[in-house]
């Protein structure tokens, strides 16, 4: 893990890694996506609108995911101050609260003509939302930290106690009834038929593909904006 | 080197333990809210706690197979509203039904119960189950059925 902290050696991963991600990606995104809006056969009940799944899905667990990779990255920041894992906290932030924004729309779309109403304040919705907003805090603060200075340690914490929700929104349909729905993906189990299961499978991989892409490449400009700084106060020091 | 480690093992244990403090607290506020951060209450929990005549609630459960009737004036519909544990609430309800409204499927009842016991829905919301299965493999309705009866299990 150590190797990684150095920045030299990340850039050499990530140069090749991130076009890697990014292409492939993409690719499996684009056939999951022709898959899922045009070749798979309408659900019994919902008909068309079961369509929204495969978009809706992968961008719900990616917003999660998003901030699952915040906890972590802000953990190993405190714990080892590795500098690069408050790098990654910071890239993964806005990927994730896109994720979390497709969510919430695609959900409200299928909501309307599923359940009869665009949005209601039930535990699931309630805690997504919330985790939007957390989204929100946590760039506005490791952005004011990045440019007015100060302990970097005040957005890691944010990262850590906002993580709490996670375990919420995984849990709020099982825990409380809501109008969404129970988990139909559990621990080797799914009550999605393969018909939709598949398309399903490859549109998550393409989505976590594309998501693993756009945080490196959030990274490496990161870096170069800091190493740009670097140079420029140097610079500045050298002509005073 | 041996200060630096030990720096890093204070830093890992303090995380740690403030880690726990607060999944411990977010679990005990999830645990305090169960019966209140729920969307709409089961029959069953109806019927041990009654609400007030004219106290607006949600109500949630399966349309009873058999049971959705349309009465005389062609706009009011009666239906039966059931839960795993077979507990019963009859609901009354003027308006236009969600597509997905059918019998033996979710439904979510806002309205109060009117002073003859029956509940008078506002509005209905169709509650999906996790189950999709594609239009050809319709004959499989009564097993998710069963399965919609189970979910609603939860939180009860």
């Amino acid at each position: 893990m150590h190797g990684f902290a150095n920045p030299k050696r990340f850039l050499a991963l990530a140069s090749w890694l991130t076009p890697l991600l990014l292409v492939s990606g993409l690719l499996l995104t684009a056939i999951a996506l022709v898959w899922g809006l045009f070749y798979v056969p309408p659900d019994r009940l919902m008909g068309e609108t079961v369509r929204i799944l495969f978009i809706h899905v992968p961008a719900a667990w990616l917003g999660m995911g998003g901030w699952t990779a915040i906890a972590i990255s802000s953990l190993v920041f405190l714990v080892w101050k590795h500098p690069l894992a408050g790098l990654a906290a910071r890239a993964a932030a806005v990927p994730g609260l896109v994720f979390t924004a497709i969510c919430l729309v695609t959900g409200s779309i299928w909501g309307r003509p599923t359940w009869g109403t665009w949005w209601v304040w039930d535990g699931r919705l309630t805690s997504m939302l919330v985790l939007l907003f957390l989204y929100f805090g946590y760039i506005a603060l490791s952005q004011a930290v990045a440019r007015e200075g100060g302990s970097s340690r005040i957005p890691a914490i944010f990262g850590l106690v906002g993580a709490i929700n996670i375990p919420i929104i995984n849990r709020s349909v099982v825990w409380w009834n809501s109008l969404h729905q129970p988990p139909s993906i559990t621990m080797g189990n799914s009550s999605i038929d393969t018909e939709f299961l598949v398309p399903l499978a490859v549109s998550v991989i393409g989505f976590s593909l594309l998501f693993g892409g756009v945080v490196l490449a959030r990274m490496r400009a990161l870096l170069a904006e800091i190493q740009t700084e670097a140079r420029l106060r140097r610079k500045a020091d050298g002509g005073a | 080197m041996t200060a630096a480690l030990k720096a890093k093992h204070q830093r890992l244990i303090l995380v740690v333990i403030a880690l726990f403090v607060i999944i411990g607290a977010g679990l005990l506020a999830a645990y305090g809210l169960r019966n209140e951060a729920n969307y709409f209450y089961l029959p069953g929990q109806m019927a041990a706690n009654p609400p007030e005549v004219g106290q607006p609630v949600r109500l949630g459960g399966m349309v009873q197979e058999g049971s959705l009737s349309m009465l005389d004036d062609g706009l009011t519909v009666s239906f039966v509203v059931t839960d795993k544990e077979q507990a019963t609430v009859d609901v009354r309800y003027s308006g236009i039904l969600p597509d997905l409204f059918v019998e033996g499927s979710g439904v979510v009842a806002d309205g109060r119960i009117a002073p003859d016991g029956v509940f008078v829905a506002d509005q209905l919301l169709a509650k999906h189950d996790e189950n999709y299965v594609p239009r050809e493999l319709q004959g499989m309705d009564q097993h998710s059925a069963d399965q919609t009866l189970e979910t609603l299990e939860t939180g009860a």
